[in-house]
């Protein structure tokens, strides 16, 4: 093969996936839109939205409090050797509560729930998909958008804050019990996180969960949807799935933090 | 019966009619402009081997796959590019029967079949237990309502399809591959329902099948579709009189499997 042809194909071959990209996203955003559109139908389904909040909150419940528990432990601990260093050790409960309160609660519950619930989400569609049931669905004249993608979007986009509150509490209690053993007493810890950590902040924290629970759904459901080639493609498609809503939380949440300190 | 069915379809303008269909997934071309008219009432079977893209077919007719080209049209109208949301009022008046039966998971057999009149029709439970009842009697199922699909075996499942794709009472029905799985009582139960149903209520099918005996117990016309293309097709007279010989000669077993099956979305099998 002369070196000038395969030059042309290497190009056509980035052309290619630069093309299918773009086919992507646009089909992701199209998605999106229909599913606001859904929200809006005549029939709303609640009961499988209400299914789905038990399923993506509820059950996710365990997995955040331990995460939420142990990184505000370790920040504690953390804080109390680090700050001690240059006698800052009375603020370990504004260094905790702040950490937790502006990042680390929102992103790990995020990244908890997208590892969890986005993947469960692919892995169950995805399965439909290939046998046939999202296909059934539309043959019977009903809305797969409606019925699968709507209450999962739903459920996660407004279970997630609820988490991060369940988290940021337990992020800094968690802080507490380690601060408790190193001479800090949970008075003046809490005390402590009340006077640094505002609502502005609290607020700044809570806001970005929203988007993190509406990617984490909405990636899941379209690469569940999208599934081709078999329980094989199945798997392929879950481990995308939670790879692409991890790091579209990690550079969501820069943006997002950049848009509310501009706020 | 092909007799009764080709006197009234000189007169009516077919059910459903494809010109020139299309379709193609990467450089694997599937279909190759298929020219297709079904009549109204009438029981029409489309035989080919694995892979020859008879499921593809039959996914086009309710748009459940979109053509690259070619012309569809459904009950008198033009649904060739027809929006997800159009599909809607057409799609309730036809029952599709799926290959692998497609019986949602997390569903009882009851709630499966419930669900098409769930969607569609204000009932009362009773009267939603009732026809669910009534369609599982039929495809020779009865009681078999709280049992989980994960529970059934593959015949049995397959039946629970049938079911649910006659629960709205369609005037159409598509079945891809309604027999492979079934003992032979049972798939002579499933031939008997599909021509019971066009005889009592003129309720067309169109049924996609490599199953000889199905084919000669219930069809109007035969078509043959092989390398993308249909290659014959006829009335069950024109097949009984010698005039259909590709057709005869698939049913003899003599055309083996197509040899490039495949494509992305495995709705190609078949």
């Amino acid at each position: 093969m002369s070196a000038p042809l395969s030059l042309e194909q290497g190009l056509a071959g980035v052309g290619d996936r630069a093309l299918g990209a773009v086919e992507q996203v646009g089909n992701f955003v199209q998605l999106g839109v229909r599913t606001a559109r859904a929200l809006f139908a005549r029939r709303f389904p609640l009961r499988a939205a209400l299914q789905q909040f038990e399923s993506i909150a509820v059950r996710s419940l365990s997995i955040v409090a331990v995460t939420a528990l142990f990184t505000g432990m370790v920040l504690g601990l953390q804080a109390v050797v680090s700050l001690s260093r240059f006698g800052a050790k009375p603020y370990t409960g504004s260094f905790v509560g702040l950490a937790i309160v502006l990042e680390l609660g929102p992103v790990l519950t995020a990244l908890m729930v997208s590892g969890r619930v986005g993947a469960g989400i692919t892995a169950e569609l995805g399965s439909m998909a290939v046998t046939e049931q999202v296909d059934a669905i539309r043959a019977m004249g009903a809305d797969p958008v409606q019925k699968l993608v709507v209450p999962r979007v739903l459920a996660c986009t407004l279970g997630l804050p609820l988490l991060t509150i369940v988290a940021d509490v337990l992020g800094v209690l968690g802080g507490m019990l380690i601060s408790a053993q190193n001479g800090i007493s949970p008075d003046f810890y809490l005390s402590t996180v009340m006077s640094t950590v505002t609502l502005a902040d609290f607020l700044q924290g809570f806001g970005k969960t929203f988007a993190f629970g509406w990617l984490i759904a909405a990636v899941g459901c379209y690469m569940g949807l999208t599934t081709t080639g078999g329980t094989v493609g199945v798997g392929r498609a879950t481990t995308r799935a939670v790879v692409i809503a991890s790091i579209s939380v990690f550079i969501s949440n820069f943006f997002l933090s950049k848009l509310f300190l501009m706020l | 019966m092909s007799e009764t069915v080709g006197t009234s379809r000189a007169v009516e303008a077919p059910l459903i009619e494809l010109s020139g269909l299309e379709k193609s997934f990467g450089s694997n071309r599937v279909l190759r402009s298929i020219d297709l008219r079904v009549q109204r009432g009438e029981v029409f079977t489309i035989l080919g081997g694995s892979g020859s893209g008879k499921s593809v077919l039959l996914k086009h007719v309710i748009g459940l796959l979109e053509a690259d080209a070619g012309i569809l049209c459904f009950d008198g109208q033009d649904a060739t590019h027809l929006r997800e949301a159009e599909w809607i009022g057409l799609r309730k008046q036809v029952g599709y029967v799926f290959q692998g039966s497609a019986l949602f998971d997390s569903l009882s057999v009851y709630e499966n079949v419930a669900y098409p009149l769930r969607e569609h029709e204000r009932w009362t439970e009773a009267q939603i237990g009732s026809r669910v009842a009534a369609c599982l009697d039929a495809v020779g199922l009865p009681g078999v309502e709280s049992l989980e699909p994960a529970a059934l075996s593959g015949g049995m499942r397959k039946r629970v399809g049938v079911a649910r794709a006659i629960a709205l009472e369609p005037s159409t029905i598509l079945s891809d591959e309604p027999t492979p799985g079934l003992d032979p009582a049972n798939s002579r139960r499933i031939g008997a329902l599909i021509r019971e149903l066009q005889e009592r209520l003129r309720v067309t099918s169109v049924v996609v099948t490599h199953d000889v005996q199905l084919c000669r117990d219930i069809s109007d016309r035969v078509a043959l579709l092989a390398h993308g293309v249909l290659a014959e097709q006829g009335t069950s007279d024109d097949l009984a009189r010698g005039r259909l010989p590709e057709v005869a000669e698939f049913l003899e077993g003599a055309v083996g499997d197509e040899p490039s099956a495949g494509g992305e979305g495995g709705g190609v099998e078949g």
